[in-house]
């Protein structure tokens, strides 16, 4: 794939990228071509050829977005769009072709608006993806029927099957210049000398078996879609026409019991830029209110707002993750359904400030404090969270455990400590000093040896209030004797608050 | 004519019954729920309004009081339905994140809790007011740590308007900020008091708050000890407080107080 751009200066222009230590050209324009330069020749010997190039670095990682930004807009015409790297890109088109007028109307647009755009296409139809990638190499344009594969492909040479050097080497040192002439030896003979891989790859080319391409993205279980001959570019045309498809998209699933788990909205722009924006729910959705509703919150939230530009001309709702639903009797069982208004309303949140910042909270089997209880994603363990089993509190205790714990404990300093195991009569927390009037403890807390990778000093935790009332979650970290500094010598462990009590 | 009488009375209970639906008052929970603090409960009218805003705040260092406190309150108000907590991030890094081993110890149930980290005042404010409107919850917490200006007199009245179409409670938790104008029904100033004096063995470290109601829009203001009894999940009035008065003083007044009530009920004017 290669960007002409604008430039009048008609000198010769290459990009040069590294190879084996050495600068190699690896694209070039007509120009260049035309005085003789390839494709691997090294940047040394194409100064010599013609010493007034213009040269250009490679970018790969630039090269592979505008790759990838290409078989987004390609996505318009069918969803199995796959990635041959490095340039080429491979769409399935079975059962697309006639949307767009036929094979041929359908490549004169993809072929019209990539042009367009600057970039120099070959394009061909085939009943394989390696047939067409063949074609592809030696003309642009072709359209080849079913069964007509090997007759189109039998003239071309053989290095156009994009084989291992090594085995396009060996092929001509055999005197077989043409695929057509590969494939009139025996194919025992070829896999004997060529490996099995390069017979597969032979045949697909002649265009029997079946290659699967990749798509890089699975494609959708359910997609509808709005084309407009005028772009539309106010907020107002564009909710609108999400509420229709919404509306289109909950018919089809309806029919079949579905209910849509992770939604996608596409725009594509006139000027070939496409957004995709996500919505996920925590439950199937079978409501296209619920589906305009959600995106609506999505897209009010967006960091970056969806930018029109000169308008879109494709909206496409898809429903990419899809499940089967229960439907189940509403208004009897007024729990269910407070349940799933919940769940509603979690959704709605998350759509807008993002499905980790709403959490439930699941009890952990441990006795490390910090790690008793873990908060996961409200949307995927809702229902977790409401059936999990919560260790029973001891019956007419105070609390013994904060209700307000620190992520970090916070260092204090104390005075007078009794050693070994007393709590300490002052202390000092955020600039201000405590006078401990009444202490519980010490509660002694080990670590877990067998998860840290290197012991742990153990915690004794203390039940403190102060003289204002005010009660405190206090540990030692670490015993005396315990902790030492690298000369071995024997260093006071250290004290934290780490939580607040009620 | 007896008969004509007996229809008119049929129309007028009709009637009655229309109004009362569209009022919403039909509703099988009931408008007010108690705090279990007979003196409070006697003041408030019947205890807490259901379908309104109510304020706590608290000093800085006062936060996990001011979190027992309200965490109460939402038990009471939202028995048995979720509960949603929004909190600024900020909240959990300047005074703790709630922990779920702490509220169970309080007698409440984790499995009801969802919380929201907002990033922010504004998200959290416009989250708290969504949620608001869902009926299906039992009360939201909204948790602003210091000063803000997005939680001006519009914002309360939001808030407030979208607590009264569900039945929603909405309670706001402001540590560290000073009143300002509202539309909230109640507001409560919370500081932790101290465990009743006792032997070094005996259990101490209930969850006993200061809490003074600083204002009412439809009655009395007042100051009591509160207990919140986990077993029960009730607050309880904390009677050993008054038996020595004089040993317990109410501890000085904050300076960002603006108004000091009274121990004695005041009627407040306005």
């Amino acid at each position: 794939m290669f960007r002409s751009g604008r430039r009048d200066s008609g000198q010769p222009c290459i990009v040069v990228a590294k190879y084996h230590n050495a600068l190699v050209i690896s694209a070039l324009d007509d120009v260049a071509a035309r005085l003789g330069l390839a494709v691997g020749t090294p940047l040394a010997n194409a100064r010599a050829i013609c010493p007034d190039l213009e040269v250009f670095d490679a970018d790969e990682t630039a090269d592979a977005r505008t790759l990838n930004d290409i078989a987004d807009w390609c996505d318009r015409f069918t969803p199995l769009v796959a990635l041959d790297p490095p340039h080429g890109l491979l769409l399935d088109i079975t059962g697309c072709a006639h949307l767009f007028g036929g094979e041929a109307t359908l490549m004169e647009q993809l072929c019209g608006a990539l042009e367009r755009q600057g970039f120099i296409v070959s394009v061909a139809v085939a009943g394989t993806p390696v047939c067409a990638r063949v074609l592809t190499r030696h003309a642009h344009g072709r359209i080849v029927a079913d069964g007509d594969e090997a007759e189109a492909v039998a003239p071309l040479p053989v290095f156009t099957l994009d084989a291992d050097d090594a085995i396009t080497r060996g092929l001509r040192r055999a005197g077989l210049k043409t695929i057509g002439d590969v494939a009139a030896r025996g194919r025992h003979e070829i896999a004997a000398r060529f490996g099995a891989a390069f017979t597969a790859l032979l045949e697909q080319a002649l265009g029997q078996g079946d290659a699967p391409i990749s798509p890089r993205k699975p494609p959708p279980d359910y997609i509808v879609e709005k084309r407009f001959a005028e772009p539309i570019a106010t907020d107002g045309a564009i909710a609108m026409t999400l509420t229709s498809l919404a509306r289109m998209l909950i018919a089809m699933m309806e029919k079949q019991g579905k209910g849509a788990r992770r939604l996608e909205a596409s725009f594509f722009r006139t000027d070939n830029a496409v957004r995709v924006i996500a919505v996920d729910t925590g439950r199937p959705v079978t409501r296209s209110e619920t589906i305009d509703r959600l995106f609506r919150e999505r897209l009010d939230a967006l960091a970056d707002p969806l930018d029109p530009g000169f308008g879109f001309d494709l909206i496409r709702l898809s429903a990419v993750r899809t499940e089967i639903v229960v439907q189940q009797q509403r208004d009897l069982d007024s729990n269910v359904h407070d349940n799933d208004e919940v769940a509603a309303l979690i959704d709605r949140i998350a759509a807008r400030i993002g499905s980790h910042r709403v959490v439930v909270h699941l009890p952990q089997d441990t006795h490390i404090p910090e790690r008793a209880v873990r908060s996961l994603p409200a949307q995927q363990h809702l229902v977790a969270a409401m059936a999990a089993e919560w260790p029973a509190r001891a019956e007419s205790e105070p609390p013994l455990r904060p209700l307000r714990m620190f992520a970090r404990p916070e260092p204090i300093e104390v005075a007078l400590v009794e050693v070994p195991d007393k709590p300490p009569r002052y202390f000092t927390w955020r600039r201000a000093t405590h006078t401990v009037v009444r202490a519980e403890g010490p509660e002694r807390v080990a670590m877990e040896w067998w998860r840290a990778p290197e012991p742990m000093p153990t915690r004794d935790y203390f039940r403190i209030e102060d003289e204002t009332g005010l009660r405190f979650w206090l540990y030692r970290d670490g015993l005396y004797d315990e902790v030492v500094d690298e000369n071995g010598t024997a260093v006071p462990p250290k004290w934290f608050v780490h939580g607040l009590f009620a | 004519m007896i008969e004509v009488h007996a229809r008119t009375g049929t129309l007028a209970r009709l009637r009655n019954d229309v109004a009362r639906i569209e009022a919403g008052t039909t509703t099988d929970r009931p408008a007010r729920v108690t705090l279990g603090h007979a003196e409070a409960d006697a003041v408030l009218q019947g205890g807490l309004a259901r379908d309104t805003v109510h304020e706590v705040f608290a000093e800085g260092r006062q936060s996990a009081a001011a979190t027992g406190f309200i965490a109460g309150l939402a038990r009471r108000i939202g028995a048995g339905k979720p509960l949603l907590w929004v909190r600024q991030d900020f909240a959990a890094i300047e005074s703790g994140a709630l922990s779920m081993r702490g509220w169970r110890e309080l007698g409440l149930d984790p499995r009801l809790l969802v919380t929201v980290r907002a990033p922010d005042v504004e998200s959290a404010l416009r989250t708290a007011a969504d949620a608001l409107a869902c009926d299906a919850l039992g009360a939201v917490v909204m948790e602003i740590w210091g000063e803000t200006r997005h939680l001006d007199l519009v914002a309360s009245r939001r808030l407030t308007l979208a607590a009264r179409a569900s039945g929603v409670a909405g309670l706001l938790l402001r540590v560290a900020a000073t009143p300002l104008p509202s539309t909230a029904e109640t507001r409560w100033i919370v500081r932790a008091a101290r465990s009743p004096p006792g032997a070094a063995w005996q259990a101490w470290g209930a969850p006993v708050f200061d809490t003074q109601l600083v204002r009412n829009r439809h009655g009395l203001v007042g100051q009591w000890i509160m207990e919140w009894k986990c077993d029960e999940c009730l607050f309880r009035d904390a009677s050993f407080h008054r038996e020595e008065a004089h040993s317990q003083p109410v501890a000085a007044a904050p300076a960002d107080r603006p108004h000091q009530a009274s121990v004695v009920p005041l009627r407040q004017a306005g």
